[in-house]
């Protein structure tokens, strides 16, 4: 039955020709495919939150992921203009963006402004310029005290002052980023809503503090190490995070909570920027459309990587539908005391910024003399 | 024959070129490269090209850099000696002790773990260094425990003896493997007893070998960045998670260079020194 094939030199040259021939077509049908190269954070990029959208437009993402908003604007800083389509960013790096010149301006037209679920987030603080919108948020959440739920009762943990209890010496972790854990020092000392503009006293008062809680202190981790610590109970209380770590091993079992605290919780916000010169402006434009659809909305509430809250209200409405579960889990349900968007009304939440009177650099010398100490 | 010896010199040039212009590239280019870019700015998130003395001063006048370059050249030389102690029973028995197959098959199974990534190598110790880990089982079997080992310099120095200590066996056990064993019998013919061969003949033959696994023990320890900050917690961070994190902030390439520097010039002593005593000869009395 098998037949048995000669490979002549002829047959040979004869294959490789056709090989050749056939080439250039090959490459156009491949070329059909657009790749949308993208700048975010871990996870966007991936077939959960992209994969839809790709099927549906002939699409293909190329993520670069970062850690923090500096990496983010350094790696922009070092490739020449239009080599990221799409940019996430966090909220309070888009004015940098914007003024180093990275970005191009949206129409606001474009976008559901007034499915907003929160006023603030029609014109969120570093998103215009003027009239001209430069930045479309498309997720957002809260960072609290997050807890091993047997370590740290509920009522302990609505107070950052759970972090010096004497029981969970040494097993308080810290997510390896100064903004949001020196942050909640400023929001301890009460600063409030001026917690990101402190002058010498008040910043002499936050270090203080943060140092004396170095003794409670069991280690410095980046996602995979916050996670894997959580988890595993090496850490049973940890500063600079929330739900968007707490959340995913939550659902997977794990005795983990986060709860925004009587001295307030701090807001992470991610947006969306079409890179300075893109040539595929218009099919960014529909991604982010697509992402503050109901559908990409609940994509993004749902996300394997760190889930988020939904900001529209068609988004909310989508997620209770299709996941009732998570959107109660994550209160996101209208009339919870603990409903996000409640806690915003409330004045119990901050939006992330960077330091007003003090440089970054300032900040990162103590967290390294912390992490030292 | 002086044709022949340039001929002969072209065809030795020829075979050591790709090594030199391999090193020039990827070695001497980048140190350079490095080198100058200490003196350089930051603006913007963007480097520009000068010539100032300014991270340097920085850097130097910070006390967290030299608390994270001490801690770091304890931990790393402490990690040298226990790996050097460790290894040693164990490369005197595949020197001495077994057959040629075995000591062949002990190399094999030596040289296994560095198939696997290290980073992952260095996430199994999780399960094993956890406080509700394999060792705190034991532990809690005879009423002990459970210690804390992960996020301590007790999990950085495992981490780095995942890293280098069956690179240190290997190089100890061909260090010994290859002392002419004529001198060894000459001394236990001579009476002398077992510990003194051991230390008056054996180790001094092999000295040479012995320190250059040490030394290769320190190098990959001194600029790991994996064990400390995943089985060390960070706490404190040693010089590579220091130079991470002045990246991190602010894209301070030039100051992380500046500690990238010290660090080279430290592993450049220690290798010097570190050779000088290998190889140097034992004045005769």
């Amino acid at each position: 039955m098998s037949e048995q094939v000669n490979l002549t030199r002829r047959s040979v040259l004869a294959m490789t020709g056709a090989t050749a021939l056939c080439a250039p077509f090959i490459g156009r049908a491949w070329a059909s495919t657009t790749e949308i190269n993208m700048l975010a954070w871990y996870g966007h990029g991936e077939a959960d939150i992209v994969g839809a959208f790709e099927e549906a437009n002939n699409v293909k993402f190329k993520p670069k992921y970062y850690a923090g908003g500096d990496n983010m604007l350094a790696l922009i800083a070092q490739s020449p203009p239009g080599t990221y389509d799409v940019i996430l960013s966090d909220a309070e790096f888009v004015q940098q963006l914007n003024a180093a010149g990275y970005i191009e301006p949206l129409d606001a037209n474009d976008y559901p402004f007034d499915d907003m679920l929160h006023d603030d987030f029609r014109k969120f603080p570093g998103h215009w310029d003027g009239d001209t919108l430069f930045s479309m948020m498309v997720r957002f959440g809260h960072l609290g005290v997050s807890y091993n739920t047997t370590a740290i009762s509920a009522e302990e943990a609505m107070s950052y002052k759970c972090f010096w209890k004497p029981e969970v010496k040494g097993k308080v972790g810290h997510f390896d980023w100064h903004l949001p854990s020196l942050g909640m020092m400023s929001l301890y000392n009460g600063n409030g809503a001026g917690l990101w503009d402190l002058d010498d006293a008040e910043w002499n008062a936050v270090q203080e503090t943060t140092m004396s809680l170095r003794p409670q202190v069991g280690g410095f981790f980046d996602y995979g190490g916050t996670f894997n610590s959580l988890k595993n109970g090496e850490m049973l209380a940890m500063c600079g995070i929330g739900d968007w770590i707490t959340g995913v091993l939550e659902k997977d079992g794990a005795p983990v909570a986060s709860v925004i605290p009587n001295e307030g919780g701090i807001q992470w916000t991610e947006s969306y920027c079409i890179g300075k010169d893109s040539s595929k402006a218009d099919l960014v434009k529909t991604f982010i459309q697509y992402m503050l659809s109901p559908e990409g909305q609940v994509k993004s509430a749902q996300m394997a990587a760190y889930p988020g809250n939904c900001i529209t209200r068609g988004g909310r409405a989508a997620l209770v539908a299709a996941d009732g579960a998570e959107a109660e889990r994550t209160n996101q349900v209208d009339g919870n005391p603990m409903d996000p968007i409640a806690l915003i009304n409330d004045g119990r939440i901050h939006y992330r910024d960077i330091p007003i009177n003090q440089t970054l650099e300032d900040w990162n010398d103590f967290w390294s003399e912390y992490k030292n100490a | 024959m002086q044709v022949r010896a340039r001929a002969v010199n072209r065809f030795a040039l020829a075979f050591r070129l790709p090594v030199i212009v391999w090193q020039g590239l990827f070695f001497l280019g980048p140190l350079f490269f490095m080198i100058a870019m200490s003196f350089f700015l930051v603006k913007n998130y963007r480097m520009e090209e000068a010539f100032e003395l300014k991270n340097w001063a920085r850097m130097l006048t910070r006390g967290y850099v030299w608390d994270s370059y001490w801690y770091t050249f304890g931990v790393a030389g402490l990690a040298t000696l226990a790996a050097t102690l460790i290894a040693f029973p164990a490369a005197f028995a595949l020197a001495f002790r077994v057959s040629e197959a075995v000591r062949r098959w002990a190399i094999f199974l030596l040289i296994i773990p560095f198939f696997t990534s290290y980073l992952v190598r260095t996430f199994s110790w999780y399960v094993i260094l956890a406080e509700s880990g394999v060792i705190n089982a034991g532990f809690g079997t005879v009423g002990l425990g459970p210690y804390t080992l992960l996020n301590t310099p007790i999990g950085t120095v495992v981490g780095y003896l995942t890293l280098t200590l069956p690179l240190v066996v290997i190089l100890q056990t061909v260090a010994l493997a290859n002392i002419d064993r004529n001198l060894v019998q000459a001394a236990r013919n001579l009476g002398c007893p077992p510990r003194r061969t051991l230390f008056a003949v054996i180790v001094p033959l092999a000295k040479a070998g012995l320190i250059i696994a040490a030394l290769f023990c320190f190098i990959l320890s001194f600029g790991d960045f994996v064990a400390p900050y995943y089985l060390g917690g960070s706490k404190p961070p040693t010089l590579p998670i220091l130079i991470i994190d002045t990246t991190k902030s602010g894209q301070q390439w030039p100051r992380a260079a500046v500690v990238a520097v010290m660090m080279m010039l430290t592993l450049f002593a220690i290798a010097a020194t570190s050779i000088w005593l290998a190889y140097r000869r034992r004045s005769s009395a």
